[in-house]
């Protein structure tokens, strides 16, 4: 019983020390807030016009808020396994290891306090979007479930990250090579594109994607659809909210034990 | 009473390298051990395997009775361990980062900051607590990972190489903490390439090449060990090394050996003073010119090199220098 009192203890100091830093380290204020800022307008303001209302049933920045939100949170996992390798390439990841915490505090706290960034994240993006003009068009509880599922999916995949970080060592190489998978898994979707433009195998990629069924769920919990123009006849977009928890799911599963083995292995240098 | 530090046989390869072959080591409690090695030599991973951040391949240890392979969690508990790249965190202050540390302990919040508040007055460290750790110096970033070390009163203390890279002052300034710090009844493990360090802070020396312990003793012990003592002449001109060399066959006890950047030639003798004069005598009538010479004791340098057959480390001879400016 105590052992959990302990980990819980270890991870919320670990999660303290992590949040202490976004204060202190501009570059990461800039990535928390400035750069979601940047992003809605961009596509807001670029997109929107070129592109116009689809054949996506609501006006265009109604229909992209949900998928920025979802590329958004997605991108913010990587920090996660980026400051794993900077913690292990530093040498204060041989402090903690010798010490008798709980093993598993060191990744589970950098997850959570990488739930506080996108929170962050999330709240000022939604402000920017309330500025631009999207809304929401449901009820409040629908809006957080929306929120929540936003953030229960950038948490598994903070978990995939810290098991690349841990493997990885190397912060840059963590950042280089996850975007060249996150680049295609947010694009190849319906963040910023309704399915049915996208060609015959580009379709059936994005309709499976776990990044479409997370925006096509928060774009309903969120009131952004339109029964004009229905979600592809999948099962996937058509029970959103269950398929991402699936994968949510399968990936903590997958990932969390993964990723305190490595953590325990991870003998730095 | 059982010694405070055990290790048998301990084996551990990386590849094809073998960075402990079968070491075995017993400190005593209470006392300082010098672990004294080259680069490579396996020291750091000895301190690894014994502080639990490193499993050896095959191997037995025991630190403060407890078995380090079985019981690591309930080991943390007993140890304190600094390492040779400072293990703080640059963003906290250095308030911050021993509180840290005190609550992953889990010495519970208040206990945590009155004893980070202690150790921060101990290091000399008070002006600089609420600072963030980027501004500090490389030898206030030790001192406070050393704190970090003794934040729970650890009975066994690991420190590895705790001096390299610091200057010279740097160097004096954590011997005088270190020797306070044993002067309370800590078991300490100390490795270094400095001879000197261990010669000033260790009660006994073992000295490791290749992961196997090649020798063991008090400094004075190991000093005996190679015998007698040391002639050494600098000379004008490195170029008459060579024969200055050749004057001095058959008057030691031993090979000679030249430094060609410090012009100085040394010499193993057991005939004290009369070998000296003797050889002074030869290097005139040859016409070297002498700019030093004299006699002494050997020191861990020599040991090292009769043992090892190389010096401790290229870092040495730059150290030395720092030392005489």
């Amino acid at each position: 019983m105590s052992a959990i009192r302990e980990a819980v203890s270890d991870s919320w100091v670990i999660t303290g020390r992590n949040l202490r830093k976004i204060r202190r380290v501009p570059d990461l204020l800039v990535f928390t807030i400035l750069s979601p800022i940047m992003f809605v307008l961009l596509f807001a303001y670029v997109f929107g016009n070129a592109i116009g209302s689809q054949d996506t049933g609501v006006d265009y920045q109604e229909f992209l808020i949900a998928g920025i939100f979802a590329q958004t949170v997605v991108f913010g996992a990587t920090f996660t396994g980026y400051s794993l390798a900077e913690d292990l390439q530093k040498g204060i990841i041989d402090r903690f290891r010798s010490l008798p915490m709980s093993p598993s505090s060191v990744v589970v706290g950098r997850t959570v306090s990488d739930i506080g960034i996108n929170v962050i994240s999330l709240a000022v993006m939604a402000l920017t979007g309330l500025v631009v003009g999207w809304r929401i068009r449901s009820s409040v509880l629908e809006a957080i479930g929306g929120f929540l599922l936003l953030l229960a999916f950038s948490f598994a995949i903070s978990w995939i990250m810290a098991s690349v970080g841990l493997l990885v060592r190397a912060p840059e190489v963590v950042n280089n090579a996850s975007f060249i998978v996150i680049f295609p898994l947010t694009f190849i979707a319906n963040t910023f594109v309704s399915i049915s433009n996208l060609p015959g195998p580009l379709a059936t990629f994005a309709n499976w994607n776990p990044v479409s069924s997370v925006t096509q769920a928060a774009r309903e919990l969120f009131g952004n659809t339109d029964p004009r123009a229905p979600a592809p006849d999948v099962w996937s977009l058509q029970h959103p909210v269950l398929y991402t928890l699936i994968w949510v799911g399968i990936i903590l599963t997958v990932f969390v034990p993964l990723s305190i083995r490595l953590y325990q292995r991870a003998a730095s240098r | 009473m059982p010694p405070a530090i055990r290790a048998e046989r301990l084996v551990k390869k990386y590849g094809e390298v073998t960075a402990l072959d079968g070491l075995d080591l017993e400190v005593e409690e209470g006392t300082v051990m010098g672990l004294l090695g080259p680069n490579g030599a396996g020291k750091t991973t000895t301190v690894r395997v014994l502080t639990t951040l490193l499993e050896p391949d095959s191997g037995h240890a025991e630190v403060a009775g407890v078995d380090v392979l079985r019981r690591p969690q309930e080991l943390r508990r007993r140890i304190g361990v600094s390492g040779q790249y400072a293990a703080v965190d640059e963003h906290l202050t250095g308030l911050e980062n021993l509180v840290m540390v005190g609550r992953l302990y889990h010495l519970g919040a208040a206990a945590s900051r009155a004893r980070a508040r202690e150790l921060l007055e101990q290091f000399d460290l008070t002006a600089a607590a609420d600072r963030q750790v980027k501004g500090y110096s490389g030898g206030m970033r030790r001192r406070l990972d050393l704190a970090g070390a003794l934040v729970a009163r650890p009975p066994v203390l690991f420190l590895d190489e705790p001096t390299t890279g610091l200057d010279p002052r740097g160097r004096v300034g954590m011997w005088d903490v270190i020797e306070d710090l044993v002067r309370g009844g800590t078991t300490l493990l100390l490795t270094t390439q400095y001879l000197e360090e261990a010669d000033r802070l260790a009660d006994r020396i073992v000295v490791i090449d290749h992961g196997r312990v090649i020798a063991l003793g008090t400094a004075d012990e190991l000093k005996s060990h190679v015998g007698g003592e040391r002639i050494e002449i600098v000379l004008h001109d490195a170029a008459q090394l060579a024969t200055a060399r050749e004057q001095a066959v058959g008057l030691g006890i031993g090979e000679s050996t030249a430094d060609e950047r410090d012009r100085r030639l040394t010499i193993p003798v057991d005939g004290g003073s009369d070998d000296l004069v003797e050889l002074l005598h030869r290097l005139g009538r040859a016409g070297v010119g002498i700019s030093e010479a004299g006699l002494r004791r050997p020191t861990l340098d020599d040991v090292f090199l009769a043992l090892t057959g190389h010096v401790a480390a290229e870092a040495e001879t730059v150290d030395d220098e720092d030392g005489a400016a």
